[in-house]
């Protein structure tokens, strides 16, 4: 009965999407705003209906009710609560559930936070994520029901894919999702601006909020999707260049293009059709992941389970959508107006050039990504491209770019002075050349020219983040009023702009010193790795609630002093009869010592595999705190008073033209 | 269906094999050699992975390859000329430079140049469109109040 | 209407192009880069002991060489069919591919011997100088002992017909 429930709910939102987007758009044309307003309550409808079917479908995952298909392939009885709750999301079906459910929850927040929207804007808005819903509500429903009943009901469930039972799997999808399906509502502003021609600094204020926000938990999501690769698949590897990973990495490049474009559109008022153009993409890159992670076109660690069916389906949508958006881009961006001065010097003018370099890593990306493709739609063979070529090629696109955001960061808008700029940035220069020339040499006893420039780089952007907060802080006489003066937008800025100082320090690290061996080792044997020294205790066998175990414990010490005890594991799954890696980690902000088991050898042997990876933490530590600039930057106060005073200036507007 | 077996099928495959403990007897210089070598060769069974990461029996039987040639003195390019004889650009994660594929190394640079020259001739235009507008516009009012008192 | 604007709709459709492309397609697949080759050279024991036998046996007549494995589940959905072929008077020269021998006669005494000769390959070493990457694989080596196909995965009536039969006319049928 559940799911039945949960399946007419669906059906039930997908009706009230329809009139989501039929009313509202016809309100708009002609002219009734009654029937505009519709867009509110059809949102909010739309997302108590999906909310009911997501329940449904956990419910009858809590319950393990095996008669339905897609709980049976994803459960088992012997699976733990947090896990049989999260495996709603475990695979295809149910992640498009999360999926919309997400989008909806996006659209609930535009149809709440936005009441200050000019009605017609809203409704268009809404009209247009009402649009996307219906799409994926047909998808689920067409192609892939969660809810589908099977008989002969199975005893057991065939478990959740023992990679997924990790707590970080358990948050890392919806944050991912929360950010891919964010960018859709900066899709939506865009698309209605354009419909209505309207598209202006206000318009690039609704959207900045809702950007950072859609950025911040793409930020968190992929950071922790590292993070989970790192620690599950037992090979000290934390970013592959796997086409899921670069599905997700794509938008967020854009996104954080489009973050840096809006800002100019908003304070200057300019690169009007370059931001609109952006807030398409940002979401087109989310909708094409959706299309490779599914379709099984490419070949990924970790895919879905692909079928044809859905890919075709998602195509045809993806060329619908953005078929319609870009050709409404063609048609109406060339009427945009054009007007305002945009110098090299400036601000804006610098911003121009992060554009340039994020929008083309991007493509780079995406290249990178769809070249095997290409080559063998041509008959020219099957090619692999992998981090070798994303590597070679990512460096000197990403490099001058984080150079270009220390200049920008203190240079003022409209017309700088070069000289004024220089001054500031004398200290930081200098600092950061010192600091790159003798750190690599201090903490390895080994220069390598790539860890100077790396260390380099990521200095300066460090202390030019500080710049422009610290002078605002000089400025005033009470420094303790002037840190308090400090816009929150400012703050935000700069601990962004910090945390990628921080992100390429790690990585410049981490990657250039990083030491691992493959060994042999008996209980009471040894190895000895850049000074810490791994003795393996012994092995026990213990059972887990649905697996059975190995655990290896480990003595990790230095100079005869003991620092950690590890605990890798090798785990077989008893459903699946499949075996996991559990690493064990030490760590501390400058080092991680990684030891994971590889396989049982005869004797009571193992394979293991030890690694020391420098200041590895910093990678996932600048991303946490990337996404923390964005929320604060979103907290500004000016978001929350200047639109409530716009509305206002609009509502005075619309009287006076009435 | 028919998805789902072959992600069954590819697990089984990773339980059944590993990483032998290779690299132990090689000097440093060829250690290095190893690990570069195998982190840039792709393990054909796998999903996505490189034959040093996979536990596949492939992967393994590909390492072994590897060792065995660097001992018997094979350069890189020897080693790397024997797995693509049998598999093919396939298995090299570092695609080689050639008709096939310049596009590819090429691509994303090709395009920096684009953007970049785009981007400063955008602005040349700009300061441009200032300047004139800023000079032209009082002469064309002039104008149009001469045409309006004649 | 300035071309530029356009631009995002001619990127969108040429994607969307290699897509439908992409879809018709197992990205799993991987050509052998032997097709065209002369088969590379092995000296391999009959399963069950013998002397070596080298590839210059299988010239002089279009055979069909298939790895396979008594561990191996395609096998078993293949097996049938070269049981079919068999009968049918095509000759098939299998190689066990990572197996014992003890394990390989066993399984062709369940299931039945398709294989005018089986050649052990317990060390994978011939199957990986032909570039087998997941058995069952199947070669067609046409008289001059040049490879001209490559069959991955489980052989099927369709590829027979379609793309193998043709390529050993002037063999058997």
């Amino acid at each position: 009965m559940i799911p039945e429930i949960g399946h007419f709910a669906l059906l039930a939102a997908l009706a009230v999407a329809l009139i989501q987007v039929a009313l509202p758009l016809l309100g708009v044309w002609l002219g009734r705003p009654r029937w505009m307003e519709v867009a509110v309550s059809a949102a909010q409808t739309q997302f108590v209906l999906i909310l009911v079917a997501y329940l449904c479908l956990t419910w009858s995952f809590i319950d393990m009710d095996w008669s339905v298909a897609y709980v049976a392939s994803n459960s088992h009885s012997q699976l733990p609560l947090m896990y049989r709750i999260s495996a709603v999301w475990g695979a295809h079906e149910g992640s498009m559930l999360l999926w919309v459910l997400i989008l909806a929850g996006w659209m609930t927040a535009v149809s709440v936070f936005n009441e200050r929207l000019p009605r017609d804007v809203l409704a268009m808005t809404l009209a247009v994520l009402g649009a996307i819903s219906i799409g994926f509500l047909l998808f689920i429903l067409l192609t892939s029901d969660p809810f589908a009943r099977q008989f002969p009901v199975p005893l057991d469930g065939r478990d959740l894919n023992p990679l997924l039972q990790d707590p970080g799997l358990v948050i890392h999808p919806p944050l991912l999702y929360m950010g891919y399906v964010g960018f859709s509502v900066a899709f939506a502003f865009a698309f209605a601006a354009l419909l209505s021609g309207r598209l202006d600094a206000a318009w690039a204020r609704w959207t900045r909020p809702w950007t950072t926000t859609a950025w911040l938990f793409l930020t968190l999501g992929i950071t922790l999707g590292s993070w989970w690769a790192y620690h599950e698949l037992g090979w000290g590897g934390w970013w592959f260049w796997d086409p899921v990973e670069n599905a997700s990495f794509m938008p967020w490049l854009v996104g954080t293009a489009l973050i840096h474009s809006l800002a100019v559109t908003e304070k200057r008022g300019l690169l009007k059709s370059w931001t609109v153009l952006l807030a398409i993409l940002a979401f087109s890159l989310s909708l094409l992941g959706t299309f490779l992670v599914r379709s099984g076109v490419l070949v990924s660690v970790h895919a879905f389970a692909s079928d044809p069916t859905r890919g075709v389906f998602i195509l045809e949508f993806l060329a619908v959508v953005l078929g319609t958006a870009f050709m409404l881009y063609a048609w109406r961006a060339p009427k945009l107006a054009r007007s305002g001065e945009l110098n090299l010097m400036s601000r804006e003018g610098l911003l121009l050039f992060n554009n340039v370099f994020l929008v083309v890593a991007s493509a780079a990306v995406l290249i990178g990504t769809l070249y095997p493709l290409f080559v063998d739609a041509f008959d020219l063979g099957k090619i692999s491209v992998g981090p070798p070529y994303f590597n070679m090629v990512f460096l000197p696109l990403s490099a001058p770019l984080v150079f270009l955001v220390g200049i920008g960061t203190v240079m003022g808008w409209k017309q700088a002075r070069l000289g004024d700029a220089l001054r500031r940035l004398r200290v930081p220069f200098v600092i950061a050349l010192l600091v790159g020339l003798s750190l690599p040499w201090l903490l390895h006893r080994k220069s390598e020219l790539m860890a100077m420039a790396g260390t380099f780089l990521a200095v300066w952007a460090m202390l030019t983040a500080l710049v422009d907060p610290w002078q605002r802080i000089r400025a005033k006489k009470n420094r303790w009023f002037g840190l308090r003066q400090v816009p929150r937008a400012i703050w935000g800025m700069s601990l962004a702009h910090f945390s990628l100082g921080l992100w390429v320090l790690g990585l410049s690290f981490v990657s250039l010193y990083s030491v691992e061996r493959d060994v042999r080792l008996g209980p009471g044997q040894s190895v000895e790795l850049s000074g810490y020294t791994f003795a393996m205790e012994g092995v026990q066998h213990y059972a887990g609630p649905n697996f059975d175990a190995d655990r290896a414990r480990f003595t990790v010490s230095r100079d005869g002093r003991v620092l950690a005890e590890l605990d890798p594991e090798k785990r077989r799954y008893r459903a699946q009869g499949s075996m996991m890696t559990e690493a064990a980690v030490d760590h501390t902000p400058m080092r991680d010592l990684y030891v994971a088991l590889a396989e049982p050898l005869e004797n009571g042997d193992w394979a293991v595999r030890v690694y020391y990876k420098p200041m590895m933490r910093l990678v996932w530590l600048a991303g946490v705190l990337m996404a923390l600039g964005g929320a604060i930057a979103i907290s500004d106060r000016r978001y929350r008073l200047a639109s409530a005073t716009r509305r206002a200036a609009v509502a005075g507007g619309a009287e006076a033209a009435a | 269906m028919n998805g789902l077996l072959r992600v069954v099928a590819a697990m089984l495959l990773l339980a059944v094999c590993g990483q032998a403990a290779a690299q132990d007897d090689l000097a440093p210089p060829q250690q290095e050699r190893y690990r570069v070598l195998i982190n840039e060769l792709r393990c054909l069974v796998c999903q996505n992975q490189t034959i040093a990461d996979s536990n596949a029996p492939l992967a393994a039987d590909l390492r072994d390859q590897v060792h065995a040639q660097i001992v018997a003195g094979r350069s890189d390019a020897e080693i790397i000329d024997y797995v693509t004889a049998r598999y093919g650009d396939f298995v090299l994660y570092r695609p080689p430079f050639k008709r096939s594929t310049w596009l590819l190394w090429v691509g994303p640079f090709a395009l920096l140049a684009v953007g970049l020259v785009g981007a400063m001739a955008f602005l040349r235009r700009r300061r441009r469109d200032a300047v004139t507008a800023q000079s032209v516009d009082p002469e064309r009012l002039r104008e149009i109040l001469e045409d309006k008192d004649a | 209407m300035r071309w530029q604007y356009l631009l995002p709709v001619v990127v969108l459709a040429g994607l969307i192009g290699l897509f439908v492309f992409g879809l018709q397609n197992d990205p799993r697949e991987v050509p052998s880069p032997l097709i065209g080759k002369p088969a590379p050279a092995f000296a391999l024991e009959p399963l069950g002991g013998g002397s070596a036998v080298g590839v210059d046996s299988l010239k002089g007549r279009p055979v069909l060489v298939n790895f396979f494995a008594s561990w191996c589940a395609g096998c078993q959905v293949e097996h049938p069919f070269l049981m079919e072929l068999s009968r049918r008077g095509i000759e098939i020269v299998g190689l066990d591919y990572k197996d014992t021998d003890a394990d390989g006669l066993r399984w062709l005494r369940q299931h039945g011997n398709p294989y005018a000769q089986v050649l052990a390959d317990p060390g994978g070493k011939a199957g990986l100088d032909w570039g087998v990457y997941g058995v069952p694989e199947t070669f067609v080596l046409n008289a001059d002992g040049i490879i001209v196909y490559k069959q991955i995965g489980p052989m099927t009536e369709d590829a027979w017909r379609t793309r193998i039969a043709p390529l050993m006319a002037g063999g058997a049928e």
